[in-house]
């Protein structure tokens, strides 16, 4: 196994930020790239943690983000095999451990292949680099004599050929190069290719582990009645009933709620069914949707902190028209397919744990606190996820495991049912979105402002008051593209005790949907189409413009819709790319919503896999849409009401609208696609709404029989 | 605690569980063919289907003793033919995504195609209604359904 070697490496990697954007593998320590496994055979060359390459010529690569769905499993693999030049058939593909030569492996923001461009391909040329010197060494020739293909180094003044495999162990003797040449964009035979994903062919025979599938001897298996409220506790709590039922081994408290150990996760369900706990309720027991969003409609009629003034504020004019609105949307649950669960070992003051995770590091973090060990004594195996979309970049499940198999003296498998993952989450934070825009006597807009209120996820996180310039929820609320005089962002902070997480596209989920459905009720005041109202607000050489003029045109736009018929539009830019989205629905009589097609134009710089892009188009919109028309986390006495998914439900086969996905073909910068779509598909689909409708949709999840 | 004769992708098996157990944990912990997927417990998310005696099951909703002598498919059993259309064209469109629902959706779609090779779009649609994807992969997963009913 891989990751029994790793403490025998003797190679280092020094890996530095670069204003805090990215990482750049700088340097190579020039230790010998050099290990043997255990039995001395085969010899591998591993320059880094990266690349291992065998002398039977197989190539390992080691992906230090997780595989959740989104394709880094294939796209980070591909920018390290279109710099080492090997055969992309033969390539072995490994998720990573928990370690900090891999950087910084927090998945989310975006940022997998941003901040794996530049370093993924520099691994893959330096390891290239040092196989090539060390066929030139060997043919008495220079480097630059030689070329790389296939995994093959070739001698260009003899024609002669030296497999990799035969390399290996001159290339483990040489320094590692400091800095390295990597391919011009016109030579890429890898990126930018559809590309088969790499992890596919496992997941659909069924033999691929996810975290809920890995299995350890001796393991036991684990489940967890959690605290109901926010805050709570356990005054006491009585498993006679638990344990009197044949298999269940143990039942103890723990950190987070009650947890029953048994011969399999269906006597420990049972068992957890069974146990009768005395909950101590908390200081937040009263808490509930409606007392917070109380306390959020209190801000309305505060000014907020001022977070991102635009231009300056003019007095207000004659024959200006003003427009003003109200958006609001709820606390939502991330329900990842996969339940929670992790797959811990606690052995002689160490722990392995095996992990669907987003953040292997956090993990160790928080699992050597929580036991008091070293972190070096805590190692993280990251494993397939059944989904992620932030849920896993919290790691509470791995504590709990770890805490148990502590407890038990033996492996545990801990796995929560599907309702205590959807009550225990930690949830996007609902908001308030107070609009107020102005026109100016031609019907220019003149001045945009926008409140939001909504609890703070890093307050949360950080439990320590943020001050406004830290504010952590201005993404998306403002669009700096556009051409508005005068902007203004402000904010307040609601203080509440649920839980919050990173959902899928964090605020950019909640602040576009206010914004841009705003922005067709001033294209409406203005009399002007939503289209062209935003056309007029961008810049000629704007890439915002170019997507939106992409979407209008492949939608069709000026096409003449029958009654009951809709059509929408939304923009947006971040993760440094840029996209629209044109909604098509239909009404009928009985206001029975259906959405027949998303148009999406997206531009994300230079695309390293064409095929991801288009899927994670589809995979936003699928994702966006199952919040706008169905979801809703509803907190009563101080916790989540809300359990399966018969009450938190998600986007079924029939409700998927058509998406076509049309990529801008450039090579600037590579920007992100796993969450830019999610902000866009709201406010789209509730301005197709309207079209059909004349009803403006203000709150989500959109509710018609409450719109007038 | 009973024993329980199943037939499992061909193989017969003896397992020792109380007779409620449900299909799904005895497949997932006894057996450790761990390709059939919890996902909601209740049958209401498809990612634990099966097939038994050739019919779509939720695995989860099914407890051992009422499969006892029946003949059980799970995905592993499915995956022994590799040249199986549905896993072809699931590969060639790219349909899966995180992959967690896909066996379920893989085993829904083999049963209907065994007793339908060319349903309707109605059909489909209500069929697949009972498996549910996170990621979105329905638009891909229509696809490779309309290829394969239009190609057989």
């Amino acid at each position: 196994m891989a990751e029994r070697i790793k403490h025998t490496r003797r190679e280092f990697i020094r890996i530095f930020s670069v204003g805090g954007s990215g990482l750049i593998l700088a340097s190579y320590v020039p230790l010998r790239g050099f290990i043997q496994k255990k039995g001395d055979t085969p010899k591998v060359f591993a320059p880094n943690v990266f690349i291992r390459i065998e002398s039977s010529g197989l190539v390992t690569v080691i992906v230090p983000r997780s595989e959740l769905g989104q394709g880094v499993f294939t796209s980070l693999t591909m920018l390290v095999a279109e710099e080492l030049e090997v055969d992309w058939e033969k390539i072995k593909v490994e998720n990573a451990f928990s370690d900090k030569r891999f950087g910084d492996q927090n998945t989310g923001g975006s940022t997998s292949i941003r901040r794996s461009w530049e370093p993924l391909r520099v691994v893959g040329a330096t390891a290239k680099t040092m196989l090539i010197t060390a066929a030139a060494a060997r043919w008495k020739i220079t480097p630059s004599d030689c070329s790389a293909e296939m995994g093959v180094v070739v001698n260009k003044i003899s024609g002669t050929k030296l497999p990799y495999g035969e390399l290996v162990e001159d290339a483990s003797k040489l320094p590692v190069p400091t800095s390295v040449k990597l391919k011009d964009p016109k030579d890429y035979k890898i990126i930018g290719k559809k590309i088969h994903r790499l992890d596919t062919p496992g997941k659909l025979y069924g033999e691929a582990l996810f975290g809920i599938d890995h299995t350890l001897p001796g393991m036991r298996f684990a489940t967890i009645s959690h605290i109901p409220t926010f805050g709570g506790g356990i005054k006491s709590f009585d498993a006679t009933r638990t344990k009197a039922l044949n298999g269940v081994l143990d039942a103890t408290a723990i950190s987070t709620g009650v947890a029953v150990i048994a011969e399999s996760t269906w006597l420990a369900f049972m068992g957890k069914g069974l146990l009768s706990v005395n909950w101590e309720p908390g200081p937040n027991a009263n808490v509930s949707s409606e007392s917070i969003r109380n306390s959020m409609s209190a801000k309305l009629r505060e000014p907020g902190e001022m977070l991102t003034r635009i231009g300056t504020s003019a007095m207000p004019q004659k024959n200006e028209t003003v427009i003003e609105a109200v958006y609001e949307t709820p606390f939502l649950a991330h329900a990842a397919m996969e339940p929670m669960n992790c797959l811990a070992h606690f052995k002689d003051g160490k722990v392995e744990l095996w992990a669907p995770t987003q953040n292997p590091q956090a993990a160790q973090t928080a699992v050597a606190r929580a036991l008091r060990l070293k972190e070096e004594d805590v190692t993280v195996y990251v494993t397939f996820s059944g989904g992620g979309f932030g849920r896993r970049g919290d790691v509470d499940y791995a504590v709990e495991a770890a805490e148990l198999s502590k407890h038990a003296g033996k492996p545990i498998k801990l796995t929560w049912t599907r309702e205590e993952d959807t009550r225990h989450d930690f949830y996007r934070p609902p908001s308030i979105h107070q609009l107020k825009g102005t026109l100016n006597e031609h019907g220019k807009p003149a001045s945009l402002r926008h409140h939001v209120i909504t609890p703070s996820i890093e307050e949360f996180k950080s439990q320590t008051k943020l001050d406004p310039a830290h504010y952590d929820f201005k993404g998306g609320a403002i669009e700096r593209e556009y051409q508005i005089p005068f902007m203004e962002l402000t904010g307040s902070i609601v203080t509440t005790p649920v839980p919050l997480g990173y959902w899928r596209s964090v605020y950019r989920s909640q602040n576009p949907f206010a914004l841009e459905s705003f922005v067709d009720e001033m294209a409406l005041a203005a009399r002007k189409d939503a289209f062209e109202f935003r056309r007029d607000m961008l810049p000629e050489k704007s890439r915002l413009l170019n997507v939106l003029t992409i979407a209008a045109q492949k939608s069709d736009w000026y096409a003449a819709l029958s009654k009951g018929h809709g059509r929408g539009i939304a923009c947006a830019s971040a993760y440094d790319s840029y996209c629209a989205f044109v909604a098509e629905i239909t009404l009928d009589r009985k206001d029975n919503l259906k959405v027949d097609r998303y148009v999406c134009a997206i531009d994300c710089g230079l695309v390293v896999n064409p095929d991801t892009v288009e899927a994670q188009m589809q995979s936003c919109i699928a994702f966006a849409l199952s919040a706008a028309l169905k979801q809703r986390i509803t907190v009563r006495n101080g916790g989540v009401s809300e359990g399966n998914f018969d009450s938190y439900p998600i986007l079924t086969y029939e409700e998927m609208p058509k998406v076509e996905v049309h990529i801008v073909q450039n090579t600037l910068p590579v920007g992100g696609i796993g969450e830019l779509g999610i902000g866009v598909t709201a406010p789209a689909l509730c301005n197709a709404i309207y079209s059909a409708t004349g009803k403006r949709v203000r709150t989500l999840p959109v509710d018609l029989t409450q719109v007038n | 605690m009973a024993r329980y004769a199943i037939e499992v992708n061909g193989t017969q098996r003896t397992v020792e569980v109380d007779g409620d157990t449900p299909l799904l944990w005895v497949l997932r912990d006894t057996l450790g063919l761990t390709g059939t997927k919890f996902g909601c417990g209740e049958g209401l998310c498809g990612a634990c289907t099966v097939h038994i005696d050739r019919k779509a099951e939720k695995s989860c909703s099914v407890p051992i003793e009422k499969a006892a002598g029946k003949s059980i498919t799970t995905i592993e059993g499915l995956a022994a033919n590799k040249n199986n259309p549905i896993f072809k064209i699931w590969i060639e469109r790219e349909v899966s995504q995180c992959g967690y629902c896909q066996p379920g959706q893989i085993m829904t779609l083999a049963a209907m195609l065994n007793q339908n090779a060319k349903p309707s779009p109605q059909q489909i649609a209500e069929t697949m209604n009972g498996v549910l994807c996170r990621c979105g992969t329905y638009q891909r997963i229509r696809e490779a359904i309309e290829t394969i009913v239009r190609e057989g």
